[in-house]
């Protein structure tokens, strides 16, 4: 009896959860007259790839296409990855392997601008942006991004590289290895399954991003996804069943590469405080 | 990999690996100054520079380009701010919004959380993989999901309230036909739809935390507490929260942080800037600064007394965490 109700229950909140995600699927494999007839279809009882290929071939935007933002939105992404992974790997040593003066601070700090709120920095970065020419180009969204995703990337990959055992590069610096090399050919392999983790994150962030994006950048030509949608979405009458493919063509890269690395994402944010 | 073998055993061989002593080693410095020149650059630069162009007047971008004069007007923008009773309504807004969201979040994360530590495996694996779903979701097509299923015409919401026996509904809501009823209308129920996205959002991130958490307490806890007659209320306060306070301490500053700067949701689901009634703090600065006439010194201060209370929340934070690397 007991075991009926919290599997009831589990139910409810999964369907809670996931029926969101169900209905955006749902609603873009359905032909336009099953989305806006009165009585909702649970299911399509006639499921078509029209919306996928109205997104594909024809325009989001008059005279841009979704796969021109889909273009922009990965370059951004991609460029913000490679950047911040690279240089939290450098930092994450530095904070892993070496105790000096300042490492604490350092530490201290890392926690501390991860709670800034970006919401509070547009109006200063716009500044800095504006000042710099990079007003309506893809590499001011590169360089926010890269800021945003730092910190938590260095606090993640900390971790990696604290679990690769010390003696194997003590042992290659007696073998006669320089730093480089140890750094390269020991450190570098065994943190690799680390460092992609920590890519994901910063590549949700990057892809996700929207305040920004929609303040840096002006010309159509140059919108990242995010603020494609918007506009896409936010005409007048709403054409459900594109927006419901071109949000299920957003969503579903960011959904496989969030379940690949969920589990770090835990221990990461409550760091210290669940003990394994 | 054999240099790797060959590493370790020279390794083993030796009970303390020889470490050559240096004066001042400069290389921890040199690989932390990219993510120093980064982070100064990108993110404290900024909130010195935020604080600094509260206090002049700024309403042109040929100002923010240098071309023309910053006229300094002190501590004129607050003062015109907290003079504003709209400020008054914003506030109002913030912090009723974060209190209601926070409490859901946990409570519904929490409960979950328990849930999951107590269902059969198979059933906790198909629930907690449901609910990633809702977490890994962008927050713009989560919403804009959202908006869909309370659309005014063929919505599920609207549907749903149009299957009602026209009678109940009627007495209910004094209206049987819900087609064309605006559900972002009503400052109240607009609200009410924000938390429904906020807290479908960010209760995952709580309920995988708790249950993070749960797998740590030893079961025979549990079992004592059970042979003493202890039911699950009693049993949750006396024995799970206090073991988890650390955890819940956390989860409930990281979650008041995030819900005092909702953005993307909001955006989303007002489509834009113009719903005033509706504005918070975020969304108000924004709005201030970038909606045209542009007033950038005007939307800096407000995003300091954003900033400001979150300062004092991150406080907590800082806080609380340190103390349990200590503890570990």
């Amino acid at each position: 009896m007991k075991k009926i109700a919290l599997n009831g229950a589990g139910l409810l909140v999964a369907l809670f959860a996931a029926f969101p995600v169900y209905w955006m699927i749902s609603t873009s494999l359905k032909p336009s007259r099953e989305i806006f007839s009165s009585t909702p279809q649970p299911v399509p009882t006639h499921p078509t790839l029209a919306h996928y290929r109205e997104i594909l071939t024809g325009n989001l935007i008059p005279g841009v296409s979704f796969a021109d933002f889909f273009l922009n939105s990965a370059l951004v992404a991609v460029a913000t990855v490679v950047l911040s992974g690279l240089v939290a790997l450098l930092a994450a040593t530095a904070v892993a392997r070496f105790r000096f003066k300042l490492r604490t601070s350092f530490l201290i700090m890392l926690l501390v601008v991860q709670m800034i709120p970006l919401e509070a920095l547009v109006i200063p970065l716009f500044l800095m942006i504006q000042r710099l020419g990079l007003y309506n180009t893809l590499p001011s969204l590169i360089l926010t991004y890269l800021g945003f995703s730092l910190p938590f990337a260095v606090w993640m990959l900390r971790g990696f590289v604290a679990a690769v055992p010390k003696e194997l590069e003590e042992a290659a610096a007696i073998d006669g290895a320089s730093r480089a090399q140890i750094f390269r050919r020991i450190l570098f392999p065994l943190v690799a399954p680390g460092l992609v983790a920590t890519s994901i994150f910063s590549f949700i962030t990057a892809w996700n991003e929207l305040i920004f994006a929609l303040t840096f950048i002006n010309d159509q030509n140059r919108y990242t996804l995010p603020v494609a949608m918007t506009f896409f979405f936010g005409r007048d009458d709403t054409n459900w069943g594109p927006v419901m493919a071109a949000s299920t063509l957003f969503t579903l890269p960011v959904i496989i590469f969030f379940l690949l690395v969920q589990r770090r994402m835990v221990s990461g944010l409550v760091a210290g405080a669940v003990k394994g | 990999m054999s240099l790797l073998l060959k590493g370790a055993e020279a390794a083993a061989a030796r009970e303390t690996p020889a470490r050559r002593r240096r004066p001042v080693d400069r290389l921890p410095y040199l690989l932390l100054l990219p993510a120093l020149a980064i982070i100064g650059v990108l993110l404290l630069w900024p909130l010195g520079q935020v604080v600094a162009m509260s206090f002049y007047r700024l309403n042109s971008v040929r100002q923010l380009r240098g071309d023309r004069e910053w006229p300094w007007v002190g501590l004129g923008n607050y003062a015109d701010i907290l003079s504003d009773p709209f400020f008054l309504t914003v506030l109002r807004n913030t912090v009723l919004f974060a209190a209601a969201n926070v409490l859901l979040t946990m409570v519904l994360g929490t409960l979950v959380g328990l849930l999951l530590n107590r269902l059969g495996r198979k059933m906790a694996t198909f629930v907690a993989s449901c609910v990633m779903l809702a977490w890994a979701t962008p927050a713009l097509t989560g919403t804009i999901v959202w908006k869909w299923i309370f659309d005014d015409t063929s919505g599920l919401v609207t549907w749903l309230f149009n299957a009602l026996p026209d009678g109940l509904s009627n007495a209910l809501f004094g209206r049987s036909d819900w087609t064309g009823y605006g559900w972002f209308n009503s400052p109240l129920l607009f609200f009410a739809i924000l938390t429904l996205v906020v807290v479908w959002h960010s209760f995952p991130f709580i309920a995988v935390s708790v249950l993070a958490g749960l797998k740590s307490v030893p079961s025979e806890l549990h079992e004592a507490a059970r042979v003493d007659g202890a039911g699950p209320w009693r049993a949750f306060w006396k024995i799970t929260f206090p073991l988890l306070r650390p955890v819940f301490g956390i989860l409930i500053v990281l979650s008041t942080i995030w819900d005092f700067k909702v953005f993307t949701q909001q955006f989303v689901l007002a489509g834009g800037t113009q719903d005033r009634p509706t504005f918070m703090l975020s969304i108000y600065s924004y709005a201030e600064a970038f909606s045209p006439p542009p007033k950038y010194g005007l939307g800096a201060a407000i995003a300091v007394i954003l900033t400001l209370i979150l300062l004092v929340v991150t406080g907590f934070y800082v806080r609380m965490v340190l103390r349990q690397e200590d503890e570990s």
